[in-house]
C-alpha cells in the first residue's frame, strides 16, 4: 500500500508542480511555525511579565531606531510583531481546522444522508442549504458574534460552522448522487448489505473526492473570515493574539506612517492563504478527471 | 417547437411555491431575531432604566405587553414588524427602523458602484484571457486573480488607503464627502468631493468577488466558444466584436448573473467590511457601532431588513431564471 503510494501518478505529478511545491511549502511552514511559536517566537507577547510598555512601536530592527530582539518591530502594546505573527498563525490554524472539522463532518454526513435517501429529507437539507448559502457565512458569522456577547476560539468557530457546512454537504450530495448510480453499489445491494454499511463502506469512500477540495479551499477561506471578524472586533478576544486584530492596531498608525504595524501581518496573511489556495488549485485540476495530463 | 418564455400553469405554481418558501424563511427569522430581542438580557430593565423601582419596572412591564404570553407578544412583534416597527434605539432614542433607511442610500450607492466596478473589470479580464488561455499575460491575469482571492477585503482596504491617501495623497481615506439631497436621497454621485470619497471604497468592495467573476466568465467563455453557432458567427464574417460580445458573453454570462443574484449575502457582508474601514456613513457601519454600544432594536431591523432584501433578490432571480430557460423543471 505505501509503495504503491510513493510509485503513484499523483505524487509524481505532485513533485512535478510547481504551484503545488510552492504552496504546500507555504503550508507546511506556517503549520509549523503555529506549532511551534512558543519555542521560536523571540518573547511571548500574551506574557504580561516578559511585555513591557517602554519598547512600544519601535521600528524594525534594519531601521533607525529598532532594537533587538524585535526583528519586525513592536505594536503599540510594546509586543514583537514576529512574534505575535507566530502566535496569531497559531489562532488561524486553530480556528481553520476546526471549522473545516467541524462543518466538514456535520455537512459531510448531511450530504450523504440527502443524497443516499432522498425524498423529504433531500429537499428539506438542500433548502436550507440555498437559504444559508445566499445568506452567506460571513454574513451570519458577523451577526451571529453581533448578537451574542461571549467572545472566544471556540465561539468563532462555532458561529463560522453555522453557514459553513452547507458548501460540504452540497458537493457531498452531488457527489452522492453520481456514486450512486454505479454498478458495484447496485451488487452491495443485490447481495443484501444494510444502509449502513452501504453509506460508510461504498458510498462514502467513493463520493469523498471531490471533499479534499472543499476541505482547501475552506480552509483559506476561513483563516481570512477568522482574520476578518477580529478586525471588526467581534472575533477572538484582545488577550487572543490574531493576525486580523494585529491588522486593526496597526490600521491607526497608518496615518503616521508606521507601516510595519500593518505590512508584516498583513503579508504573513497572504502568504499563509496564497500556499493553501495555490495547493487547492493543483489538488482541483488533479482530482478531475476531465483535465487530461 | 416554439421556445419564447411563456407564463405556463406550471410557472405560477413554481412561483407562488417560492413566494411561500420566501416568507416561510422570514418568519423563522424573525422568531430567532424575537426570542433573541426578548430573552438576551430583560427589555424591562433597559427600558425602564437600571434604577427604576420595582413598582415602575412592572408598569413599564405592563405598558409594553411584556406580561402577556409569549405567542401574544410574538403577533405583535410581528404586526409591528410589517408596519416597519421594530422599536427605538437603546442609544439615541429614535425609531431604529428610521435610523437604518436614513442609511440606507449611502450604503446603495456603494454597493452599486462596486459591482459595476466588478463585472466591468472581472467579465472584461475574462473574456481576454478566455480568448488567449495561454498567452504570457493572459497567465499574469490569472496570478493575479489567486492574489486576489487570497487578500481579505480588510486589507485591500487598508492598503488603498495607505498608498491612494497616506503617501500620495490623492484621495481622501474616510467619509462620505459632500452630499447633495433629493428628495429622501441623499446622494454623493453629484459632487466631485462625493466622487473622490466614493472611489477607494467602491474599488474595495468591487475586488471581493472580482476574481470569482474574472474565473466564471472565463470558464463560460471558453465552453461557449466552442460551440457550433460561434463557428457559424465566425464563418459567416460576422465582425469579431459582435461574435465576442453578441453571440458568446450574452450566453456565457447567465451563471455569471445568477452567482451574483444568489449570493447576494456576500455582497451586504463585505460592504459592512468596507463600510467600517472607510467609516462610511452606511447601514453596515451602523449596525458595527450597535453591535459595540449592544444596540439590540437597531441590529435586529438591521437582520429583518437584510434577510427581506436577500430572499426577495433570490425568488427574484429564481423567478426569471426559470421564465428565460425553457429547459428548466419547476421542483
Amino acid at each position: 500500500m505505501t509503495k504503491r503510494f510513493f510509485k503513484s501518478e499523483i505524487l509524481h505529478n505532485f513533485f512535478h508542480d510547481p504551484s503545488a511545491l510552492v504552496g504546500s511549502f507555504l503550508l507546511v511552514v506556517s503549520i509549523l511555525a503555529a506549532i511551534f511559536a512558543p519555542l521560536i517566537a523571540p518573547q511571548n507577547p500574551y506574557d504580561l511579565e516578559k511585555v513591557s510598555l517602554e519598547h512600544f512601536l519601535k521600528p524594525p530592527i534594519w531601521m533607525e531606531g529598532g532594537e533587538g530582539p524585535f526583528l519586525l518591530g513592536t505594536d503599540d502594546q510594546g509586543r514583537g510583531i514576529l512574534s505575535t505573527i507566530l502566535y496569531g498563525c497559531r489562532t488561524s490554524m486553530t480556528v481553520g481546522f476546526g471549522v473545516v472539522l467541524i462543518a466538514g463532518t456535520f455537512g459531510v454526513t448531511m450530504g450523504l444522508l440527502a443524497g443516499y435517501y432522498g425524498g423529504l429529507l433531500d429537499s428539506l437539507t438542500m433548502r436550507l442549504a440555498d437559504t444559508f448559502f445566499s445568506f452567506s457565512t460571513t454574513l451570519m458569522a458577523i451577526l451571529m458574534l453581533g448578537l451574542f456577547k461571549e467572545r472566544g476560539v471556540l465561539v468563532v468557530i462555532i458561529a463560522i460552522c453555522i453557514a459553513d457546512w452547507v458548501r460540504y454537504a452540497r458537493t457531498m450530495r452531488g457527489s452522492v448522487l453520481e456514486v450512486k448510480e454505479e454498478v458495484y453499489i447496485m451488487a452491495a445491494k443485490a447481495t443484501g448489505s444494510g444502509d449502513f454499511r452501504l453509506l460508510l463502506r461504498h458510498l462514502l469512500p467513493n463520493a469523498i473526492p471531490p471533499i479534499f477540495v472543499v476541505i482547501a479551499v475552506d480552509l483559506a477561506v476561513v483563516i481570512m473570515l477568522e482574520a476578518t471578524l477580529s478586525f471588526l472586533g467581534v472575533g477572538v478576544p484582545l488577550t487572543e493574539p490574531s493576525l486580523g486584530m494585529m491588522i486593526s492596531i496597526g490600521k491607526d498608525y497608518v496615518y503616521a506612517g508606521m507601516w510595519w504595524l500593518v505590512v508584516f501581518p498583513g503579508a504573513a496573511l497572504v502568504l499563509l492563504v496564497v500556499g493553501i489556495n495555490l495547493f487547492a488549485d493543483w489538488l482541483r485540476e488533479e482530482l478531475n478527471p476531465k483535465i487530461q495530463r | 417547437m416554439d421556445l419564447r418564455p411563456r407564463l405556463t400553469l406550471a410557472m405560477i405554481i413554481y412561483i407562488a411555491r417560492r413566494l411561500t418558501q420566501g416568507v416561510v424563511v422570514l418568519l423563522a427569522v424573525s422568531l430567532i431575531c424575537f426570542i433573541i430581542f426578548r430573552y438576551a438580557g430583560d427589555p424591562v430593565v433597559t427600558l425602564a432604566g437600571r434604577y427604576a423601582t420595582l413598582q415602575e419596572r412592572e408598569m413599564v412591564r405592563k405598558a409594553f405587553g411584556l406580561d402577556r404570553p409569549f405567542y401574544i407578544q410574538y403577533t405583535r412583534f410581528i404586526a409591528n414588524a410589517a408596519q416597519g416597527n421594530f422599536g427605538k434605539s437603546f442609544v439615541s432614542r429614535v425609531p431604529a427602523f428610521g435610523l437604518i433607511i436614513e442609511r440606507f442610500p449611502a450604503t446603495v450607492e456603494l454597493a452599486t458602484s462596486a459591482i459595476f466596478i466588478s463585472f466591468v473589470l472581472g467579465v472584461g479580464l475574462g473574456v481576454l484571457v478566455s480568448l488567449k488561455p495561454y498567452a504570457l499575460r493572459n497567465r499574469f491575469i490569472m496570478a493575479g486573480s489567486l492574489f486576489n482571492i487570497s487578500m481579505p477585503t480588510f486589507l485591500t482596504g487598508i492598503l488603498l488607503i495607505m498608498v491612494f491617501a497616506v503617501y500620495l495623497k490623492v484621495l481622501p481615506p474616510f467619509g462620505r464627502g459632500e452630499t447633495v439631497t433629493i428628495g429622501f436621497w441623499r446622494t454623493g454621485f453629484l459632487t466631485w468631493s462625493g466622487i473622490t470619497h466614493l472611489i477607494l471604497p467602491a474599488f474595495t468592495l468591487g475586488m471581493y468577488q472580482l476574481a470569482v467573476l474574472l474565473r466564471l466568465t472565463r470558464a463560460g467563455m471558453r465552453e461557449v466558444l466552442t460551440e457550433e453557432y460561434i463557428k457559424t458567427a465566425w464563418a459567416k464574417g460576422l465582425p469579431p466584436m459582435k461574435v465576442i460580445f453578441k453571440h458568446a458573453l450574452r450566453n456565457a454570462l447567465i451563471p455569471v448573473v445568477t452567482m451574483t443574484g444568489l449570493q447576494f449575502g456576500e455582497l451586504i457582508a463585505f460592504s459592512i467590511i468596507t463600510e467600517t474601514i472607510f467609516q462610511w456613513p452606511g447601514m453596515g457601519n451602523l449596525l458595527l457601532t450597535s453591535i459595540y454600544e449592544s444596540d439590540q432594536p437597531v441590529i435586529v431591523t438591521y437582520i429583518m431588513l437584510a434577510a427581506l432584501i436577500i430572499l426577495s433578490l433570490n425568488i427574484i432571480v429564481d423567478i426569471l431564471y426559470a421564465y428565460l430557460n425553457p429547459k428548466i423543471r419547476y421542483d
